[in-house]
């Protein structure tokens, strides 16, 4: 028997709907069963007072601050790198070999699991280099990982910048430099902090990458060359060593939170840079 | 009116790739003068403009041959400062493209990008520009709001006002009013005939009419070649070309 | 002197921009140092053929990681990428505009969220379903497959959406104004049109899939054992490489980044097979 086409219409549209939805909700599940399992954990108390006794009581506070750290030092040295590497290849450089080389290499980056970037990490900046398992090791690990997607908005938002923009600047006699700086650079902005909030958002994200070179220890992290717990890497071990399971979901809900309102701001932005460049 | 070329040009030959684009003109633009260039779509106009402050180096696989002298020097030799010359010789583009910032801003963008950081400098010039361009009364009270709110007869005059800002010798406008309505043309035109007391102005009008209204002098483009060039009041009347005058009689382009 | 200033703006950027390069060399050179003698040693057949992964012994045989591997990918590759296409046509056919604009950024929320929590969300519910209603101990192929599906959700859409997008209207409307429904439009005229944006972004996911690490820890038992059905536990490359780093030493070590290098030849291919897709669609 043949469906009649409006018949197959109706079914398959019946059937995406079905789909969508069903993938919101179970979005919407896995945050809310979160939440409401960590919220009630999430206090004051919590968020200040460092863990004491292996993460069974007190707070997640030097899970916080190193999470902050691991991830200032990944943005301070990835941003500089990635939004260069985007004007390069929009800005200096014709499309050609070197382009092509340079957006594998993106590409390739972006496609190697955080796990090797965990080993590269370990044996590259905490053996080779001697930064022993630290904030810095782990940084800089990071730092590599979100490199592609720091280079590829802000690539995106500079090509999306108006093209008559380097026009009109070079006719009024800005020099190359000039008109980065004053015409195409301050329209792309919104787009290139986007690409360095997502960065963020994986950062904070990150387990494997960052276990294996910031190591675990719970401390509070006193300089970059301590080792340091990430919140991630916190939940995890609670987890799945049966620490604390009060506490694993009170830092599994402080983690979405922020990776909620880093999702929300980059999306804003990137509405208001589409806006805009219409 | 001075009687000396401001700007010369002779034999110039210009290469898109192989595409040859302008095939051996030569013609002069005097001091104080509005010298209209016009023709069908793709007939080099434009590229001549864009030859003369060199925005065509910004286009790859573009060559050209000849001399284009500004007083007297070829702007085409290689020691000639690009974005010195681009300050003396502006360009007003036919979409108005006002840059994301503030109508000050945009104004200020050339004079600050050779070098002038004094405010009460840069805020004299914005204004005797916006003046000189017949924008000021306009927009005196909303100086530092975004340029891009004025309506698109103001962009333009905007975009004028930010070549006057550079204190050029020439001004080279490209179908500046093709996209604005006619009340917006009258304005401009006016300003125009302002303004060549004290500049060289060159336009790429965007329809005849346009050129007979404004121009002291014109040159008809067909297909890369210089049909025939002089007086406006003469050319439009009298045509020495057959080819001209059927362009302006509108029997082909 | 300005031209001299402007030159050396350019070279900066340049230098710049060779960092991917560098950064992609050093992380080749590290691993492949690392890994390679304990491969040379062991020979490459029975380093990936091996049945047995013992360190303690020097038994090195990751074949039963490998299938683990390739068995919660396609697992998820079968769940989850018509899922992902059924979002994508969602997004692009069959939306209201006001509908799409929030389902959109909440897929790409998505990929947003820590693999540990998928992991940890995986574990207290998936695993106890499978174990109750299916039977075995529930940590699982089917169990990871489930997580990875969820989590390749993102990227597939993304991408193939992209490419949707990117179809000229005309193939649509050409299409209706044939009389078409819409339905047979999207799956005789647009699908087979944006065939080679949504291969690449299966591939794409693909490869995330086999590159997670945490969120497949939690949930797959990490037996190493090859896997009989989709019920039994298993281990991946990538768990293997995330459960033993944290003890292991010598060879072991070594090995674990011969690991590395297997699950990096992997992601290569995947990512390579990508590139070649999007480069013919371009010429």
């Amino acid at each position: 028997m043949r469906l009649s086409p409006k018949k197959a219409q109706i079914i398959a549209k019946t059937v995406i709907w079905a789909v969508a939805v069903v993938i919101i909700l179970l979005l919407i599940f896995i945050m809310a069963y979160i939440l409401a399992k960590g919220l009630p954990t999430l206090s004051w108390q919590f968020l200040s007072e460092v863990p004491r006794d292996m993460g069974r009581s007190g707070g997640i506070l030097s899970t916080i601050v190193s999470t902050l750290l691991v991830t200032a030092v990944a943005v301070v040295v990835a941003t500089p790198f990635g939004v260069g590497t985007a004007f390069f290849l929009t800005e200096y450089t014709r499309e050609g070999r070197v382009t092509r080389i340079i957006r594998f290499c993106a590409g390739a980056l972006a496609a190697i699991p955080s796990i090797v970037y965990g080993l590269f990490g370990f044996i590259f900046f905490v053996v080779y280099l001697k930064l022993g398992w630290s904030v810095i090791s782990g940084g800089l690990t990071l730092a590599v990982m979100i490199l592609p997607t720091i280079i590829r908005t802000s690539e995106d938002a500079i090509r999306a910048v108006h093209p008559m923009y380097r026009d009109v600047s070079y006719s009024l006699g800005g020099t190359k430099w000039q008109t980065i700086v004053g015409a195409v650079a301050p329209s792309a902005l919104p787009g290139i902090i986007t690409g360095v909030i997502l960065g963020i958002g994986r950062c904070v994200a990150e387990t494997a990458a960052v276990i294996l070179t910031a190591g675990s220890a719970l401390r509070m992290p006193t300089s970059l060359f301590s080792p340091a717990r990430t919140m991630a890497v916190h939940f995890y071990i609670l987890a799945r060593e049966g620490i604390s399971m009060e506490r694993a979901y009170g830092t599994a809900a402080l983690l979405i939170i922020v990776i909620l309102i880093i999702n929300v701001a980059a999306n804003i932005l990137l509405e208001k840079f589409v806006a805009k460049s219409r | 009116m001075d009687n000396r070329a401001k700007i010369s040009i002779k034999n110039l030959n210009f290469f898109y790739n192989d595409h040859q684009a302008i095939k051996d003109v030569s013609l002069d633009i005097k001091y104080n003068e509005i010298y209209a260039i016009f023709g069908p779509a793709n007939s080099g106009t434009t590229t001549i403009l864009k030859a003369i402050n060199r925005m065509c180096d910004l286009i790859p696989g573009t060559r050209s041959e000849g001399e284009i002298l500004l007083d007297g020097r070829d702007i085409r030799s290689p020691d000639f400062n690009i974005t010195e010359l681009r300050r003396r010789v502006g360009i007003v583009f036919e979409e108005p493209v006002p840059l994301p910032m503030s109508i000050f801003d945009n104004i200020a963008y050339g004079p600050r990008m050779s070098g002038i950081k004094n405010k009460a400098v840069l805020a004299e010039r914005v204004e005797k520009s916006l003046r000189m361009a017949v924008l000021w009364d306009e927009v005196k009270d909303k100086l530092h709001s975004p340029a891009l709110r004025l309506s698109g007869g103001q962009q333009q005059r905007l975009c004028i006002a930010r070549i006057l800002a550079l204190e050029p010798e020439v001004i080279m406008l490209d179908r500046p009013c093709a996209a604005l309505d006619p009340i917006s043309t009258f304005q401009i035109e006016e300003s125009l005939k302002l303004l060549k007391e004290r500049f060289t102005i060159i336009i790429v009008p965007h329809n005849i009419q346009q050129a007979a209204r404004v121009a002291d002098r014109a040159g008809f483009m067909l297909m890369g070649t210089l049909v025939e060039e002089g007086d406006t009041d003469r050319m439009f009347v009298n045509p020495r070309e057959q080819k001209t005058s059927d362009y302006i009689t509108g029997r082909f382009g | 002197m300005n031209n001299l200033k402007e030159k050396l703006i350019g070279n900066g950027f340049f230098l710049i921009a060779l960092s991917t390069l560098s950064v992609l060399a050093l992380i080749t050179v590290f691993i492949l140092i690392e890994g390679v003698p304990i491969i040379a040693k062991v020979g490459l057949f029975n380093f990936i053929f091996g049945m047995k992964w013992a360190p303690s012994q020097g038994s090195f045989g990751i074949f039963p990681m490998i299938v683990g591997s390739v068995s919660v990918t396609a697992g998820a590759a079968i769940l989850g990428v018509p899922t992902a296409i059924c979002c994508s046509i969602f997004l692009t056919e069959f939306a209201p505009p006001a509908v799409s604009k929030i389902v959109r950024p909440a897929i790409q929320l998505l990929a947003g969220i820590p693999s540990v929590v998928y992991g940890f969300w995986g574990l207290t519910f998936i695993v106890p379903f499978i174990r109750n209603y299916l039977g075995g101990p529930g940590l699982s192929v089917l169990a990871g497959s489930v997580i990875l599906a969820i989590m390749i959700l993102p990227t597939i859409v993304s991408i193939s959406e992209v490419s949707i997008l990117a179809l000229p209207r005309q193939y649509k409307e050409g299409s209706l104004a044939l009389g078409a429904t819409h339905w047979q439009t999207v799956r005789s005229v647009l699908l087979p049109a944006a065939k080679s944006g949504i291969t690449t972004s299966v591939i794409l996911g693909m490869g995330r899939a086999i590159g997670e690490t945490m969120a497949v820890i939690m949930v797959l038992g990490n037996a190493v054992a090859l896997p009989k059905s989709i019920l039994d536990p298993a281990r991946t490359l990538t768990t293997n490489i995330g459960i033993e780093m944290g003890y292991a030493s010598g060879e072991h070590q070594q090995a674990l980044f011969a690991t590395g290098i297997v699950l990096l030849a992997i992601i290569m291919l995947l990512n390579s097979a990508a590139q070649i897709i999007v480069q013919r669609r371009k010429d």
